[in-house]
């Protein structure tokens, strides 16, 4: 069992990264379970999607991963690598957008932004990877292209083929944006870390 | 073909090949998406209905009219719903009909923890549960059939990790039927107390009929493993179960009222120690406690909150998973868009210290700081028949500083009537109706006051104004809430006279309407970091160390804040 925890701010575009995952799960045949957050958290809280997929033919029962569970933590913000870090497993792999978005109640000043999030992730995790997948979106054509940018630096360390990605990117997105996202994947993707 | 489908869609699907004609719903999250995948079959016919009790009205009518229907709502649209369920009931189907209800535990998106099952053993109508997706869409069509078979509604019910999980499913064809023959059968059709009478009879036979069935049912089904512990449980807890206790005896319910007798007999005959584990009330537990079996449920699990593998892993087997401190991470709470309309409206109502009963939608955010606007959220259209009662409460000067905030889909939800009841027993406060011309936060659908249906076709719209005027109401004003001095300047008159005033700050959501996003703000050196623009409590306007800075990325140049700021140090936004 794979189990990998994407979390964001609402509006990010955490629900297609996972839809992707999903959709390269079944292209692969193995049995996959997505949960994902809708309805109030979307209008700019902090939102998870949870993906597992199952070893080859093992079925997965729960679309849900439990705190200390997780084999890789997807982060799209950094507070939000830091509020999910409890969720992480042992060994997860932490890859982590380094764009800071305030919370209201930071904006407010009725709380503080942490100081050196990836410091703190990685006094347990030493080789958590932090990239600036806001840049690399906005060179692939599109701020919105953030989610892509991180199942590219994601991928890079999973074992399947950049054709099968490249394949699903193509048919999941709307047409219009094919071609920037599948830009974001390979930049993530070879983004040196 | 096998596809990922999220639970809606595939309860969705599921209707469609069950051959459903019919459907009419009203959005809640977690139930909204099921409709607006249904809407995307051409041969189906869909619509929103106004709120959930008509929804059941016209899936009651069109399954009388022989047709298969469905109406789909959350656990509180139900409430709404309730007065035609327990009475279909009784008058049983002549197509098949299905409420679909979807529960929301752990309240990701509601405004309490209520328990749909009740509504099963209450209006005596069996409940269907299922897990996943693929069962999402199998119940649905196993749901019609009951129906039919047993000439009764048939509730199915999901809960948000059912209804907003994706999982694989086998996609089969629509069901080829014809719309059956009507025909008047006012013993049937008409409850009055003499042929409802005799409708009960049938009601009480035809439970005794489905608690037989349910012990054949081949969904309510026991996997033995040889283990001395024994699960009985339904829905999402099944999956945590199958993963928490491997080695457990498991009787998986798909049918949670009413229950299989004899099949829980036997299944707990054949283990040593027996667990209910279901989410919210003891609803399993205690009937199976009525029957004299010896359980273990509530002692060990919460009425409140999801359930997970973990929590089971802990509760059963003592095993706590070791977890990382992340030590102390600010709260992200959703916020008002950067450019929503309702902002301005919020500000507004605190510039002017107004008590403000408040509403389910979008703008029930403007409770959270730093807005802190609301006073009050309680059901759909709450706001108007409260500010009514505070009124009546605290005197005609209160109301003076009293107004009811609600949305316009709301306002067609139930607000209405509320209003109606204002105008006629003398109410004097100001009610706010924020038309931002859509249903915002279940995620923008449609409405009897927007001028599209469901599937995104042009139609009538009810004008809101006209209909305010219709009622009787005298003083009605219409104001675009982005001119504040405008809408401060009405506010201070309409709460001020003596009248029911209706405001309607009409500006639509700027989600909707992207023609209104222009040019990102800027600070200029004229900033004095005085925090006047910080009260709008905009997620684009952040404290600098010493001046606020706009987040250029978020910013759609609504302009709200150069409005307020006293001097004149916001620029930009008008390309």
């Amino acid at each position: 069992m794979k189990n990998i925890v994407i979390a964001g701010v609402g509006g990010q575009g955490t629900l297609l990264s996972s839809v992707i995952l999903g959709q390269v799960a079944l292209k692969l045949g193995y049995d996959v379970k997505i949960s994902e957050v809708h309805g109030m958290a979307q209008r700019g809280g902090s939102v998870v999607t949870y993906v597992r997929i199952g070893d080859k033919g093992e079925k997965v029962y729960s679309p849900i991963i439990d705190p200390g569970q997780a084999d890789i933590l997807l982060g799209f913000e950094q507070l939000e690598t830091l509020r999910w870090l409890p969720y992480a497993g042992k060994d997860c792999k932490i890859y982590s957008n380094t764009q800071q978005i305030l919370p209201m109640p930071v904006i407010t000043g009725a709380a503080k932004y942490p100081d050196d999030i990836p410091g703190t992730v990685k006094k347990h995790f030493d080789d958590a990877v932090f990239v600036d997948a806001l840049s690399l979106a906005v060179q692939a054509g599109s701020v919105r292209a953030v989610n892509v940018v991180l199942l590219g630096v994601m991928a890079k360390e999973m074992d399947i083929d950049e054709a099968v990605w490249m394949d699903v990117i193509g048919s999941t997105v709307k047409p219009a944006f094919k071609e920037i996202n599948e830009k974001a994947f390979l930049l993530g993707n070879k983004e040196v870390i | 073909m096998k596809k990922i489908m999220l639970g809606n869609e595939a309860f969705a699907r599921g209707a469609y090949e069950a051959g459903v004609n019919v459907v009419s719903s009203y959005p809640g999250t977690p139930s909204t998406e099921i409709t607006e995948y249904i809407v995307k079959y051409d041969d189906v016919y869909a619509e929103w209905a106004p709120n959930e009790k008509v929804a059941l009205e016209v899936a009651a009518g069109a399954c009388y009219g022989g047709a298969r229907a469905l109406c789909c709502m959350k656990h509180v649209g139900l409430n709404v719903a309730a007065d035609p369920l327990f009475t279909v009931s009784y008058t049983g189907v002549n197509g098949g009909l299905v409420v679909m209800v979807a529960d929301d535990p752990g309240m990701h998106s509601s405004q309490n923890e209520q328990d749909s099952r009740f509504y099963a053993r209450s209006a005596h109508i069996p409940m269907l549960e299922p897990s996943d997706s693929q069962e999402a869409a199998d119940f649905m069509k196993i749901a019609f059939d009951l129906s039919e078979k047993y000439d009764t509604p048939i509730l199915v019910r999901s809960t948000t990790r059912v209804s907003h999980s994706r999982g694989i499913v086998e996609a089969g064809e629509r069901l080829a039927r014809e719309i059956l023959p009507y025909e008047k059968n006012i013993g049937k059709y008409v409850m009055m107390p003499n042929m409802a009478k005799k409708r009960h009879v049938i009601v009480e036979q035809r439970m005794k009929d489905m608690a037989a069935f349910a012990n054949e049912f081949a969904q309510n089904k026991a996997e033995y493993t040889g283990g001395g512990i024994g699960v009985i449980t339904s829905g999402i807890c099944y999956n945590y179960v199958k993963e928490a206790l491997p080695e457990a005896n498991v009787l998986k319910l798909g049918m949670v009222y009413p229950l299989p007798a004899e099949t829980i007999r036997e299944f707990a005959s054949k283990v040593e120690k027996l667990y209910v584990i279901e989410e919210l009330e003891p609803f399993i537990e205690n009937q199976i406690k009525a029957m004299g079996i010896a359980v273990t449920g509530k002692e060990s699990f919460s009425v409140q909150g999801e359930y997970s593998t973990s929590l089971i892993q802990e509760k059963i087997l003592g095993e706590k998973t070791k977890v990382i401190d992340a030590g102390d991470v600010p709260m992200r709470p959703p916020v008002l868009c950067p450019g929503c309309p309702h902002r301005a409206v919020f500000y507004t109502i605190n510039k002017l210290g107004l008590t403000a009963m408040g509403d389910i939608g979008c703008y029930t955010l403007g409770a959270t700081p730093p807005l802190g606007a609301l006073d009050t959220t309680l059901c759909m259209g709450a706001s108007i028949g409260m500010a009514h009662g505070m009124e009546k409460a605290r005197g005609k000067d209160s109301a003076r500083k009293l107004v009811s905030v609600i949305g316009d889909g709301t306002f067609m939800h139930s607000g209405i009537t509320g209003l109606a009841n204002m105008l006629y027993n003398g109410a004097t406060s100001t009610v706010l109706i924020l038309d931002n011309s859509t249903t915002g936060m279940t995620g923008h659908q449609d409405h009897a006051g927007t001028g599209k249906n469901a599937k995104g076709e042009a139609a009538p719209a009810v004008d809101i104004p006209k209909l305010v005027k219709a009622l009787g109401v005298e003083d009605l004003r219409i104001v675009d809430p982005f001119d504040l001095d405008e809408l401060k300047r009405v506010l201070q008159e309409t709460t001020q006279n003596d009248a029911l005033s209706v405001v309607i700050a009409k500006r639509p959501c700027m989600l909707i309407d992207k023609s209104q996003q222009k040019a990102p703000l800027h600070i200029s050196d004229r900033c004095k970091n005085c925090g006047s623009c910080m009260k709008l409590g905009c997620p684009a306007i952040v404290q600098g160390e010493n001046a606020v800075e706009i987040d250029q990325s978020l910013c759609v140049g609504c302009g709200l804040c150069a409005e307020v700021c006293p001097f004149n140090a916001i620029d930009g936004g008008d390309q």
